[in-house]
Order: structure tokens, then C-alpha cells, then sequence
């Protein structure tokens, strides 16, 4: 079946990453910018980073019939020099008129402190002035309860719309406060930390299906770019309607991602 | 008790995650015991092996018995339940548990 990836990080996958998942049925993509996994030494390099995500990238996925779309920002992980994230920052008005730049993303806390809570206030309000969608990353393990409550009181604070951002990487002990407080929910799909494909249904069967959807997040760590079909694996061997299937795979991000306006499906 | 929200009977669902939760329980099991065969005390002192030590019996509370909340118990467990943002990132790695915590 025809499935939308709404959170992978291709820059880091190979081109067999993407003849497999247009086999599995993938028809869509979107890649919020995100942390290296090291500190890059200059602006110079998120510039270079940019141009990949808004020009390259979306040839690489067009030759598999996947349209690609994208997020920028500078991530929480290097946002701890405010100097320095303000270079960053600076260089992304330039890029988002891009035609597959959706908004501002995956903004958002890592260790919770200070100045990564700043530089995200001053990315909502980028994406404010811009009048674009925000998706949000919420930090890792210990640190994800107290991060997506600041993070949701930030969004508040700044009178953005609820039902124009997607916190991404929920899990059990964060999916209600999200969806209670009106946000869309991301569950990301990993082997290790985050979501298995199994908790993540159970979550569906806890929590519904409005205003939720599953990512792969595939990127250089572990993690798997065709863990969403294999989610859809599990929600078929419970039972569960390929109207269900659809509905989180498709509908939902269909609907949150076309609020930007740009927002294609591929072939 | 809570919605019978899952599709799938209690037999069910025995029948198809039992040997994948046999197998991850007898993962856990032999941490411990591979734990107490390494060298050193540090490991068992260990925040993370703290808090999995207080989280095990989570499995088995009865306070949780109807409620299908095991998880998300486990989780804010291991959570960081401060509100004020931290003065400064000294790390860009989580841990798995708070180390704040006193487990």
C-alpha cells in the first residue's frame, strides 16, 4: 500500500534505502534537518547541509517515484552556543522558499537547558513570522517528560496554533499531555530507545487514531527505513483494518502536511 | 479495568508474543548475572542498574493489575521530573534514567 514517511533523515541512508522503501510502497518523505552526529566547525557547514536537503536529496528520491520534502532548522543537540545557533538560524530564511521546505524542524529541547530553550523560542518565532508548520523533536529517554512539557509551554507561550505542529518521538508517559493539549503526535519506530513497532500499536489502541502517525526516523544510528511497513505488518496480524493502516500511514500525515501548502505525494 | 482496546483475545496474544517476552525476560536475567560475573562494583552502583532494579518489580505491582499502565509507569520512573530548565548542557547524550533521581 502507498505510505507517507513523515520523519527520516535520508542524508544518511543509501540509494538502495530508497529503491527498498518505494518497493514497500513509500510514495512521500520528510526530512527535518538534525544533528550530524558531531558538532559541525562552522555556518558554512549547515549551509552546505541546506542545499543538500533542498536540492539534492529530492533528485534522489524522485528517481524511485518518493517525493521529498523538507525541514530546516538548527537542532536543540547544537543549539548551546546561542552565537553560534544565530549564524545558523540566519542562513534559513534563505533556503525557505524552496519549493519542498514544509517549515521548521525538528526544532526542539535535548538536555532541557537554558539556551537550547532560547534558540527554540527564537525558531517558533521564525517560523511565526514565516507562517509555517513546526515539527518538533522532544529529547531522549530521561529527558523527554520535562523537554515536551517545556517545550508545549514555549509553543503556548508564543500563541502558536496547536493543530499547525507535530511533536514528534511520543511515547506512553508523553502521547496524552500532546494530544490533550491539541499537537499532533509523532511515535518514531526504533529498535532500541523510542518506540518498537509493537508498543507503538498499542498506543493506537490506547490513544486513537486522530492526530497521530508512525516514523521511521531512519538515520546513521539504529534504526530501520522500513520499519513503518513493518508496523503495518504488526497492526495487520492484530487485526486491525487497512482503513486503520491507511489512516495513520497516509490520512493523517496527508492532512497535517498539506496545511504548508506544499505538500505532493509522488508517483 | 481498562478498554479491551486490542483486537486480538487474551489467548491470542499469548500465543503470538509469548516466546519474543520469554526471550527478552531471559535477556534481562542474564544482564543481571553478567553483571554480577564482571570485575568491580561500579557497574552495580551504577544509576542505570538502579533504576532498572526499581522498575523490575513495577512488572509485577499490583497497583498496576487492571490498568494497563506498566509501561508508562516505568517510563516516569525513569524520567527527570524537574520543571525549571537546567543551567546548561555539560553532555549531549541521555543515560536512560535521571541521574538526579535517587533510585
Amino acid at each position: 500500500m502507498a505510505y507517507i514517511d513523515p520523519h527520516i533523515h535520508m542524508v544518511s541512508r543509501t540509494t538502495d534505502d530508497y529503491q527498498a522503501m518505494a518497493e514497500a510502497g513509500c510514495v512521500a518523505i520528510t526530512e527535518p534537518a538534525f544533528w550530524a552526529g558531531f558538532d559541525r566547525s562552522s555556518p558554512a557547514g549547515f549551509y552546505d547541509y541546506f542545499r543538500q536537503l533542498t536540492e539534492v536529496e529530492p533528485k534522489r528520491a524522485a528517481r524511485y517515484g518518493i517525493a521529498h520534502h523538507c525541514w530546516l532548522c538548527i537542532n536543540p543537540k547544537e543549539a548551546e552556543d546561542p552565537v553560534f545557533a544565530r549564524e545558523v538560524m540566519g542562513l534559513i530564511p534563505e533556503f525557505l522558499d524552496k519549493p519542498n521546505v514544509l517549515g521548521i524542524g525538528e526544532i526542539g529541547l535535548n538536555k532541557n537547558s537554558r539556551n537550547e530553550l532560547t534558540i527554540l523560542e527564537e525558531q517558533i518565532e521564525l517560523a511565526k513570522q514565516h507562517d509555517r508548520l513546526i515539527l518538533v523533536h522532544t529529547p531522549h529517554l530521561e529527558d523527554k517528560l520535562k523537554g515536551t512539557r517545556i517545550t508545549m509551554d514555549a509553543l503556548a507561550n508564543a500563541g502558536i496554533d496547536p493543530g499547525r505542529v507535530l511533536i514528534d518521538h511520543v511515547e506512553e508517559h508523553t502521547v496524552a499531555e500532546v494530544l490533550d493539549r491539541g499537537y499532533w503526535a509523532g511515535m518514531t519506530l526504533y529498535p532500541d530507545s523510542k518506540c518498537t513497532p509493537q508498543r507503538a500499536v498499542d498506543i493506537i489502541e490506547c490513544y486513537g487514531n486522530e492526530r497521530l502517525w508512525i516514523n521511521s526516523a531512519g538515520d546513521w544510528g539504529p534504526s530501520d527505513p522500513l520499519s513503518v511497513p513493518k508496523c503495518h505488518v504488526e497492526m495487520r496480524r492484530r487485526g486491525h483494518t487497512q482503513q486503520l493502516i491507511e489512516k495513520i500511514s497516509l490520512e493523517n500525515p496527508l492532512t497535517f502536511l498539506s496545511q504548508s501548502g506544499r505538500f505532493e505525494l509522488g508517483n | 479495568m481498562p478498554e479491551k482496546t486490542c483486537p486480538l483475545s487474551s489467548q491470542q496474544v499469548v500465543d503470538l508474543y509469548f516466546m519474543e517476552h520469554r526471550a527478552k525476560l531471559l535477556d534481562i536475567a542474564a544482564f543481571l548475572d553478567r553483571l554480577e560475573r564482571a570485575d568491580g562494583e561500579a557497574g552495580l552502583a551504577d544509576v542505570r542498574v538502579r533504576a532498572l532494579n526499581r522498575a523490575i518489580p513495577l512488572l509485577t505491582d499490583q497497583a498496576s493489575d487492571g490498568q494497563a499502565d506498566r509501561v508508562q509507569k516505568i517510563l516516569e520512573l525513569l524520567s527527570d521530573h524537574t520543571t525549571e530548565p537546567t543551567p546548561a548542557a555539560h553532555t549531549q547524550s541521555a543515560l536512560g534514567a535521571d541521574p538526579g533521581t535517587d533510585y
